[in-house]
């Protein structure tokens, strides 16, 4: 600015700072061990996003090399001959049994997960609650590939009384209609993807509600609740985001989940209407499945399935933040 | 609505810690007795031994008796949850319940003790609201959380919530040591509308709110830090005030303490 333009101020102190200097101040970066703090923080963020953009830019930009050569409609055929020519080939199948079988885990993993959280957080006496969450915590650090072969060598074969009990009582629905072949199938799938998902969905929700406000649950209490009336008026509100939080990490693995699927799994192209028909497939199922053996053309169509998933992932997640951000009046952050 | 309150001969433990010893005492229905006494003397304690929140805390157990007009409270067939809907508690801090509107918040006990057609509900909470000084300022909204509200209507919105399910006895620990002078006034002017229609137990630091509201004051105090605390008198707040029989409550009460 022109200093001549300028009504005569009074002479600013020389020790005043400039709002520059105020304002780097108050994001505290005037010392210099600050400065780093700042720049590796700010480093940390640009590069987390840096990364989130190249890859969503490699998977767009391989994925353009094949769809505009596919001949099947990418969205609804029923074929995967991507290595061909013309390719062939079409996501439906694979959409569909990512997202059945990652409703079944949900399904099964989340209410079992919350019923043990609160087991563990306000029903256990402390010497039975520590020992669980300690086997919990193992459950989370077996590797997938031994859930897959415990899945398919224990699972699979056990599984047959449980089709027949369902084939039984409710094959007339068709969801649950059994030919008898091996349980190689999205339902048999579902479960071991819930039992995989269970531990992170028990760990965070059992941290949440192990941070439920005691004075509520005093509230609670003072007015005569009983312990489940306390939990249902105190604990599972307050803990309600953060459960969903969990759910949505668990579903992440479980729409992800590759080696366990792969080795359960009977695949083929094809939507059955059962649950209980061997067949179908996933996304990284199908990926894990033809990567080695695809040409380029073909892996960039497998690209393009796995930019869907991406964008399912995406859409799942930002699903979650709109469920917890509409109620956050209530939450108990506001306490 | 309102019943009287005899112990006789209890004691409270922590795991093996003795917190209070041998308190005896009678509190009359529609009055309003005042615990005072110094810090960890046992005067909460002992309040919470009277609706059974006490064996709550892990380790808590109780010995003696609680008579509530003749019935034992710590008799072996008593329901420690049917306790607490008679006998019901306002806390230090104020405690809505977050996830619950204001409405809800009010209804919440009434909920529990069964189903209300909606205008019921509507009534007791209308009635509990005026009951607690507190419809005026959200009878615009009731669908709103709880928890937007001050310090002082929060309070308030739980003493509401506490007297909706009509219990017998009121007893409050500290229910003004959060609230700003005249939030505290607010309650203060409160209490002695609910004495009519409540017995009401209050537990505080500050002598002239002692003083203010009650009819009848207790003094507590402990031996040494680690003794269990004891009941030194109890007698009319005029009394105690002006002319205690114990040297201890005297000193206590004119600063002369420790």
């Amino acid at each position: 600015m022109d200093i001549a333009t300028q009504p005569p101020a009074p002479p600013a102190p020389a020790d005043r700072p400039t709002p520059a200097e105020q304002k780097r101040a108050a994001r505290g970066a005037t010392r210099p061990g600050d400065r780093v703090f700042l720049g590796l923080s700010r480093g940390s963020g640009i590069l987390l996003l840096a990364i989130m953009a190249a890859i969503a830019i490699f998977l767009t930009y391989r994925a353009s090399l094949v769809l505009s050569k596919n001949e099947g409609n990418f969205l609804t055929t029923f074929e995967w001959n991507a290595t061909a020519t013309p390719p062939v080939f079409g996501i439906a199948v694979l959409a569909f049994g990512t997202i059945v079988t990652s409703i079944i885990a949900m399904l099964i993993a989340v209410p079992v997960s919350v019923g043990i959280a609160l087991f563990i957080t306000h029903y256990a006496p402390k010497k039975l609650g520590g020992p669980i969450a300690y086997v919990i915590d193992l459950l989370a650090a077996v590797p997938s590939i031994v859930y897959g072969l415990w899945g398919a060598l224990f699972l699979v074969p056990h599984l047959e009384g449980l089709f027949g009990w369902l084939d039984d009582y409710f094959g007339w629905t068709g969801i649950f209609a059994w030919q008898g072949g091996a349980p190689r199938t999205l339902l048999t799938v579902g479960i071991l993807l819930a039992i995989m998902i269970l531990p992170i969905i028990t760990n965070v929700s059992r941290e949440v509600f192990r941070q439920a406000p005691q004075m509520h649950q005093e509230a609670a209490l003072a007015l005569g609740a009983t312990r489940w009336e306390v939990i249902r008026m105190s604990v599972i509100p307050f803990g309600r985001s953060g459960v969903i939080s969990a759910s949505m990490l668990g579903l992440g693995r479980a729409l992800g989940e590759t080696m366990a699927v792969a080795t359960v799994l009977s695949p083929d192209f094809l939507i059955h209407a059962s649950l209980l028909d061997p067949g179908g497939g996933t996304f990284a199922q199908n990926i894990a499945a033809k990567f080695s053996e695809a040409n380029d053309q073909g892996r960039d169509a497998l690209i393009a399935s796995g930019l869907v998933l991406f964008v399912i992932t995406l859409l799942v997640n930002g699903a979650a933040r709109l469920i917890i951000a509409r109620r956050k009046e209530y939450s108990g952050a506001n306490a | 609505m309102a019943k009287r309150i005899d112990v006789s001969g209890l004691t409270a433990y922590y795991s093996s810690h003795k917190a209070i010893e041998d308190i005896s005492m009678t509190v009359e229905p529609r009055s309003v007795t005042a615990f005072i006494g110094p810090s960890g003397c046992g005067k909460s304690t002992f309040l919470r031994t009277l609706n059974r929140m006490h064996e709550v805390t892990p380790g808590g157990r109780v010995e003696g008796k609680v008579l509530l007009d003749d019935e034992d409270l710590y008799g072996s067939h008593v329901d420690p949850v049917a306790v607490r809907r008679t006998v019901g508690m306002v806390f230090q801090r104020p405690n809505p319940f977050p996830t619950m509107s204001i409405f809800d918040n009010v209804a919440a006990g009434l909920r529990l003790n069964g189903s209300y057609k909606k205008s019921e509900l509507n009534d007791v909470v209308e009635k509990s609201l005026k009951g607690a000084n507190l419809w005026n300022e959200v009878k615009d909204r009731l669908n709103k959380p709880g928890s937007g509200l001050s310090g002082g209507q929060q309070q308030r919105l739980c003493i509401a919530r506490a007297i909706a399910v009509e219990p017998q006895v009121l007893l409050m620990d500290e229910p003004c040591s959060a609230l700003d002078p005249i939030s505290t006034l607010a309650i203060e002017d409160l209490i002695g509308e609910l004495k009519e229609r409540f017995t009401i137990v209050i537990v505080t630091h500050n002598m002239q709110q002692a003083a203010r509201v009650s009819d009848r004051t207790a003094f507590f105090n402990l031996a040494a830090v680690g003794q269990p605390g004891k009941l030194i008198e109890i007698d009319e707040t005029e009394r105690i005030f002006s002319n205690p029989s114990v040297q201890a409550t005297e000193d206590y009460i004119s600063g002369r303490f420790g």
